[in-house]
């Protein structure tokens, strides 16, 4: 690497920090990570691989986290075989950041709502949306199943540094447009492997304009344009978050003229809904030309790890407020956490998504990979919060999946027909 | 290390869900998983008895999608042999280095058709499509993806190298 300036991608900031010593692109590193995380589908594979080894004790129970949130409540035999496996091995482990159902989370909400996570970490995850804590400030990162074990036995994963992508954001939000739009339009300008083997690092003036809630969106689906990460600068909002968990934290920013392997300006006030059809994330289309070809919608997802915080849930209820859904439409709203549930419930969010004839459930990832609690039928189309729309991903492979913010779910839910709140005449805030 | 086998010629973007889809994983035992790979590509491929020794060969970003391991782990416990890909998605290819499942990056699998046969030598590096007589030169992995693919994977390397007594119990580890 020929590099002509000292300075430093966030990235490249917190793998020296982690190593100890200033670290370059490209070079291969064997570090100790703050936080471990698995869930229902990959701890079990983990766990196998440990006692296959001849794992006795782990490494440092304490820097583990096991949430069952995919196949949970248990929907088979077999999952809730999974499930035990996790819980006895917790209990035997002294992992005592084992999350079960009355008590969890959808992961990505749950971490960082917990303050398990924080900013500054350096966390892998056997979940591909690991990625979402990059809105912390977090170097965060999807890995697999044996990296899992590789932690447990030795509390540490090899990494290679990254180069980054840097997304200079100006301006804000019109009404009507969030951190899922956003996204959205950055994947459908890179593509899906637009940014494989590389972070993806957002700054400029317009990230102040971003919410926490949003940032956590836009992290989360890092990962659907192959990025490792996606990460936020740690800034005032950042550690008032943080504050609120108890956390003190230091600002943290990419320099100045840190060295990107691309740089992407995005105009945030230029933006209108952005839906992504089927079956690739990056099939970005604007709402005002989806509306128009009038796409009749069978289910509607609100929730997950990607939209399933509070933020959403209020934009979802600002929409559903005093409206019934059209007919022959069912809509599942997904809290990403039981703190979430509770908060949706003292602000009379669950009441609106009720009376206008929603499904309130339990937190769960079930319909978002297909798995359980709203799988979709031959031919059905669904509008969905969630983060993937590929081929078969809800349910049925001749059903079709379009991406989108809860606005846009909420709205469409109403009308029969994907669309945006401003066809219901709603001025959002 | 050799690996010879005739082909199967997937498209770009083959994702997890493809490779095995989420209806199958509340299970992770790789008998079971391998009945299921490709079910969502190809329907039914997994219970084909033809597959042993073969190799995959696709376009761009193959395995992007989530990072269940469920889906190298099904291709290897299929008994195909590789893949080869013009690229890989990250988590696939790290996920393949970590449980020993050999992949290659080749930037002209336009070239390699369904049914023709490959001949893969990682240490001369040479890829050989033995239906139409061509070679291709294949990238050698960077010197410390090279030790845990000699080591069969990342948890001999981790357990031999890099583990506490204490964590393995009865056998033999060193110290950090």
């Amino acid at each position: 690497m020929n590099k002509k300036t000292d300075g430093q991608t966030m990235t490249e900031k917190i793998f020296s920090a982690k190593a100890g010593r200033r670290v370059t692109t490209g070079e291969y590193l064997l570090l100790d990570v703050d936080v471990a995380l698995a869930n229902d589908i990959t701890a079990p594979v983990a766990i196998k691989e440990f006692q296959k080894f001849g794992g006795r004790e782990v490494f440092d129970p304490d820097r583990m986290v096991f949430v069952a949130d995919h196949f949970t409540p248990n929907k088979d035999i077999q999952s809730a075989q999974q499930v035990k496996l996790v819980r006895d091995f917790s209990q035997a482990h002294g992992i005592k950041n084992f999350y079960d159902v009355g008590r969890m989370g959808i992961e990505h909400v749950l971490l960082p709502e917990q303050g398990l996570v924080k900013s500054g970490d350096l966390v892998v995850g056997a979940d591909s949306h690991t990625c979402t804590y990059g809105a912390l400030g977090a170097f965060s990162t999807g890995v697999g199943s044996t990296d899992l074990a590789g932690v447990m036995f030795t509390g540490k994963a090899w990494f290679k540094v990254p180069e980054a992508i840097r997304v200079e954001l100006f301006g804000n939000f019109a009404p009507g447009v969030s951190g899922k739009d956003l996204i959205l339009h950055l994947i459908s300008l890179i593509g899906v492997d637009g940014a494989n083997y590389r972070a993806i690092e957002f700054t400029g003036p317009g990230v102040a304009q971003v919410s926490m809630d949003s940032r956590f969106t836009v992290s989360n689906m890092a990962i659907e344009a192959g990025g490792k990460a996606g990460l936020f600068p740690v800034d005032q909002w950042t550690r008032a978050y943080e504050q609120e968990r108890g956390i003190e934290v230091e600002l943290m920013d990419a320099d100045a003229d840190a060295v990107y392997s691309q740089t992407i300006a995005i105009d945030l006030s230029g933006l209108e809904p952005v839906v992504a059809r089927p079956y690739l994330p990056s099939n970005g289309e604007k709402i005002s030309v989806l509306e128009k070809e009038e796409i009749a919608v069978d289910q509607v997802v609100i929730g997950s790890c990607t939209n399933g915080r509070m933020e959403d849930l209020r934009q979802a209820a600002a929409v559903l407020k005093g409206r019934k859904l059209a007919q022959g439409v069912r809509c599942i709203i997904l809290p990403g956490s039981q703190e979430v549930s509770l908060q949706a419930m003292r602000e009379g969010l669950v009441e609106i998504f009720i009376n206008a004839g929603c499904a309130f459930s339990t937190p769960t990832c079930g319909p978002c990979l297909g798995g359980h609690m709203g799988i979709l039928a031959d031919g059905e189309v669904a509008v969905s919060t969630t983060n993937r729309n590929f081929v078969g991903r809800m349910g049925h492979a001749e059903s079709s999946v379009y991406l989108a913010s809860p606005m846009v779910a909420a709205a469409s839910a109403v009308r029969g027909i994907i669309c945006g709140p401003a066809t219901l005449g709603i001025e959002q805030e | 290390m050799l690996r010879e086998g005739r082909v199967f010629k997937f498209g770009d973007h083959v994702n997890t869900d493809e490779i095995i889809p989420a209806r199958f994983l509340a299970t992770s035992d790789p008998v079971e998983l391998a009945k299921y790979c490709m079910e969502d590509s190809r329907p039914g491929f997994g219970q084909r008895e033809d597959l042993e020794g073969s190799i995959l060969v696709a376009g761009e970003n193959f395995g992007c999608g989530s990072s269940r391991e469920h889906a190298p782990i099904s291709i290897k416990a299929a008994g195909i042999g590789c893949v080869v890909a013009k690229s890989f998605a990250r988590i696939f290819l790290r996920n393949a280095i970590n449980i020993g499942l050999p992949i290659v990056e080749l930037a002209r699998t336009d070239e390699i058709e369904e049914d023709e046969f490959l001949k893969i030598d990682f240490d001369s590096g040479e890829l050989v499509n033995t239906t139409k007589e061509r070679k291709y030169l294949i990238n050698v992995y960077p010197d410390f993806l090279q030790q845990i693919i000699r080591h069969g994977g990342w948890l001999p390397f981790a357990t031999a190298n890099l583990t506490p007594a204490r964590v393995l119990g009865q056998r033999s580890g060193h110290e950090a």
